[in-house]
């Protein structure tokens, strides 16, 4: 079947709509980021400041995405697995955090563990700091980021029903058997899917991470603070320099996306 | 789940850090554009410290607006000295228990170490003609500056436009407020902070001159290139502090006490108040001033407490809502 001359316009105005809004502004990043030269833009991310806020929003990745993925994995399977009193509220309180605005959410932070907070009175007599630390940072990413994998998992496993754990149940498995060898292997590519998403969202973040860092340069400032901090300073090339690493790593996690998407269809 | 028992384990690790005795280190929390000057200033008292005293310390940097670096502190930000750009900022400091209530006697010169003032940056050649206050009324002169709501540095602005006025007019009211909506009305767009308004008006080429900070004004020509920008000073204007204290509820739980005192001593040093003359801003004291005579021309400074009777009675009757600054900022 031959397309239209109309339908070939439609697709070639998609492709050029595409780029204008997507491609360009990304290969932008890039061709800022090096109008300098390759030396200043490695100079650039090895700065220590910059190397420090890669390393801290990695870190920061690391911690959280496995966290998240457990604590994803346990509500799906108890929302899914087992009927109860509250099951809807329980996956409408899982939702919360992806509905409200990430500020809230550092702000909510700074009101518990703030000075002037509920238990920061407490904790600070204690000598605990947690705001204004890599602590604070990775405690509002694992609010901001909690339902990522939940809501992978949910649905799939919703659909897929619990006729193949009862299956492996009534052959002797025990529950850690089951998990392992039935369940796991029915949900991994959710999983991954999830913590693909969550990961994204983490590295990310800036305004719930904004409000409980402190931005103190070296110490508790993440890749996003530091190229709004880089910007604000004037210093244009350092901050799409920094940039860059973040969309390379947005990249990467885009092709292992679509690769898991490719492997679950194919 | 060894990754999240060692992922608890970091975690503890990172919250435990600070509580560690003898610190070497201490936090500067200050305003938003200060980095460079801090970094200047930090790369000379380092080695000046270790020097002296043959310990290796840090000074660690936050910068963001003043007011929201003492909202942080006040929410626990362990900054054992602060470097601001607004004395109020640091009365909400010692509201909250973290600064003595006499921190502006514990530093010469009420703790300010560094002054700067409003005043004009024009195009070069300085096209339109604008010497003084009174030329920002002018029909055909376009006036850049920040949002007084949202902008320290515009109040400063603001509050310099009126203590011209007030003396010009005799403390004639009306003739006042006249002159100040005229101003207001010959500001094409109010930009959220300093920093944007020099954009605004260097990159976006809006207005005819801009009022900002000196040491801002001094600094976009160096940088931008006295080939195309000049600074005007105006006859009169407004003394505009750069205030710095010890947060004593910090240095005393960190027992960081002496290395902070150093810190803000060293600001006051010849060495310290060279670095920050070459970034123009003014310094107090007398021979290193006397050095870069050539970059600040004389002026003749007024104070919010002699003109406006202090920063308490300011925020009451000119920028609460409703106050004096709206009568006359009719386009906001």
């Amino acid at each position: 079947m031959t397309r239209s001359l109309a339908a070939n316009a439609l697709i070639a105005l998609a492709f050029l709509a595409a780029g204008l809004m997507l491609v360009v502004p990304v290969a932008l990043i890039f061709s800022f980021a090096l109008r300098e030269g390759l030396d200043v833009y490695f100079a650039n991310i090895i700065h220590p400041n910059t190397l420090h806020a890669i390393w801290l929003t990695v870190t920061t990745a690391l911690i959280v995405v496995p966290i998240n993925i457990a604590a994803g994995a346990a509500l799906a399977w108890l929302v899914t697995r087992f009927r109860f009193r509250g099951r809807q509220l329980l996956i409408s309180f899982i939702e919360l955090p992806a509905a409200m605005s990430p500020i809230v959410a550092g702000v909510v932070y700074l009101f518990l563990y703030g000075g002037q907070g509920l238990f920061g009175p407490a904790l600070q007599s204690a000598g605990i700091q947690v705001m204004f630390t890599p602590l604070a940072i990775v405690l509002v990413s694992l609010f901001v980021t909690a339902p990522y994998a939940a809501r992978e998992l949910i649905p799939l496993m919703s659909q897929q029903g619990t006729e193949d754990e009862e299956a492996a149940l009534s052959l002797g498995a025990n529950g850690w058997q089951m998990f392992w060898h039935v369940t796991l292997p029915n949900i991994g590519w959710a999983l991954l899917y999830g913590a693909v998403l969550t990961n994204a969202r983490v590295m990310g973040e800036f305004g719930a991470v904004s409000v409980v860092s402190g931005a103190i340069r070296g110490q508790t400032n993440t890749l996003p603070l530091q190229i709004n901090l880089l910007f604000n300073d004037f210093n244009v090339t350092g901050a799409f320099a920094a940039a860059s690493t973040l969309t390379l790593i947005a990249v990467l996690t885009l092709v292992i996306k679509s690769v898991l998407e490719a492997r679950q269809n194919g | 789940m060894n990754k999240l028992l060692a992922s608890a384990a970091f975690a503890l690790a990172l919250a435990a850090g600070p509580a560690l005795a003898q610190p070497t280190d201490i936090l500067n929390a200050s305003y938003d554009i200060g980095r460079e000057l801090f970094e200047a200033e930090n790369a000379t008292f380092v080695p000046a410290y270790e020097a002296a005293n043959g310990v290796a310390v840090t000074v660690n940097q936050s910068h963001a607006g003043s007011s929201a670096q003492a909202r942080a502190i006040l929410e626990g930000l362990q900054a054992d000295v602060v470097t601001f750009n607004q004395v109020t900022d640091i009365d909400r400091l010692v509201d909250g228990g973290f600064v003595a209530a006499d921190w502006q006697s514990q530093f010469a010169n009420n703790a300010s170490p560094f002054y700067s003032f409003p005043a004009f940056l024009v195009r070069a050649g300085n096209p339109k003609n604008i010497n003084d206050w009174a030329d920002l009324a002018r029909d055909d002169v376009g006036v850049i500056f920040p949002n007084p709501k949202t902008s320290g540095n515009a109040r400063y602005t603001y509050l310099a436009a009126r203590a011209w006025a007030e003396e010009e007019f005799g403390g004639d009211q009306a003739q006042v407020e006249d002159y100040l909506t005229k101003v207001f009305l010959n500001v094409p767009v109010f930009e959220t902070g300093g920093r944007g308004a020099t954009t605004a008006f260097a990159e976006r080429e809006l207005g005819d001159v801009l009022i900002t900070f000196e040491a801002e004004v001094l600094s976009a020509v160096d940088l931008l290139g006295a080939d195309k920008y000049q600074a005007v000073t105006p006859s009169v204007s407004l003394l505009a502090e750069f205030p710095v204290a010890l947060v004593d509820k910090v240095v005393d739980a960190r027992g960081s006490r002496d290395l902070a005192k150093a810190y803000l001593d060293f600001l006051y040093s010849a060495d310290g108040q060279r670095i920050a003359a070459e970034r123009n801003h003014r310094v107090i004291d007398e021979t290193v001033a006397a050095e870069f005579a050539d970059r600040f021309p004389e002026i003749r400074l007024v104070t919010v407490e002699d003109t406006f009777g202090g920063w308490d009675q300011v925020s009451e009757e000119h920028f609460a809502d409703g106050g004096l600054l709206d009568t006359v900022f009719v386009n906001q």
